[in-house]
């Protein structure tokens, strides 16, 4: 099954450089999860001051989706190469997902 | 070459999760996978949005009677922080160090197991008040869907901790680190849908 796999040795420098790289990621990721964290503070906090709900709703749906964006983006690494098919499949799954939850609150009325 | 080649962190691939074929299919047959994922939850939440607050006369729970912020706050921050922990864990697989990864594999299973255990007292607390699964067409709606997400929870448990023990004598090789990071993507979506729960269910429900 994994008679392509040949075994490369990286020379020091190349280790060296694909640790820096992988740090580097890391600590994206680590901003990201920081900025996740804020969000949630703000969608709980938005709703605990009580303003109106025609503001709290959108603001907190769009919090939502920013914040699985970058889960999808930073931590799953779609962002990445090679995920071409991952996007066709996932985007493909929202779409379904959005007409979906669309027919039921317009057409479903009791 | 035999699956089970031990490696260097020198020798180790970029991209361990996709380095032979079967991981390759493995890979693109679980986003797939999580492609279908999004749209059983779909139908769940489409479903509650259609039934939330659908009782009968007289029915006195109604979403902003019931729900309690604080319980799902630190829920929230539980699975959010578990994320970010099988985010360390698949680091560490990168870098070929086999023990970092199965301790932050573990770390993220404790917190996962906290978020269930508040998730069962929930429940347990809204079914002692007499919101029970057949007092509403929204109670219903609510337990499957949130419920759903609660088994999702603790299937992953139960991958996560045979993962951990099935390869703790093996050590991390090309034929189990596709394994790895398929949970941590699996992980990863079951917070995500906790997003829109939290959002759409208890926020959106808290104000009405």
């Amino acid at each position: 099954m994994a008679h392509d796999i040949e075994i490369i040795e990286k020379t020091p420098a190349e280790f060296e450089y694909k640790k820096r790289r992988s740090d580097r990621l890391m600590r994206s990721q680590l901003m990201m999860f920081a900025l996740m964290i804020f969000m949630t503070l703000i969608s709980f906090a938005a709703v605990q001051a009580g303003f109106s709900a025609y503001f709290v709703i959108p603001v907190v749906l769009l919090l939502a989706a920013v914040q699985v964006g970058l889960q999808l983006y930073y931590f799953m690494h779609m962002s990445e190469k090679g995920h071409g098919l991952v996007a066709f499949f996932m985007y493909g799954g929202v779409l379904l997902a959005f007409l979906t939850v669309l027919a039921f609150v317009t057409i479903i009325w009791w | 070459m035999d699956l089970n080649t031990k490696f260097t962190p020198q020798s180790w691939p970029d991209h361990p999760e996709t380095a032979t074929m079967e991981a390759k299919n493995k890979f693109v047959g679980f986003w797939l996978f999580l492609g279908g994922e999004t749209v059983l939850f779909a139908t769940l939440f489409a479903t509650y949005l259609a039934l939330k607050n659908s009782v009968p006369d007289g029915n006195e729970f109604r979403t902003e009677t019931l729900f309690e912020l604080p319980l799902v706050f630190v829920m929230t921050m539980l699975l959010l922080t578990s994320s970010l922990t099988s985010v360390y864990a698949m680091y560490h697989m990168k870098n070929y160090n086999f023990k970092a990864m199965q301790l932050w594999l573990a770390i993220t299973g404790f917190l996962g197991l906290g978020f269930l255990a508040l998730e069962v007292y929930e429940f347990y607390h809204y079914i002692h008040l007499g919101f029970t699964y057949g007092n509403s067409a929204f109670s219903s709606a609510f337990y499957t869907l949130v419920g759903t997400h609660g088994l999702h929870v603790a299937i992953g448990l139960v991958w996560l901790t045979l993962l951990i023990l099935r390869n703790a004598k093996r050590g991390l090789n090309l034929y189990n680190a596709t394994k790895y990071y398929t949970f941590s993507l699996y992980w990863h979506f079951i917070d995500v849908v906790w997003v829109f729960i939290f959002t759409v269910v208890y926020l959106m429900g808290v104000v009405g």
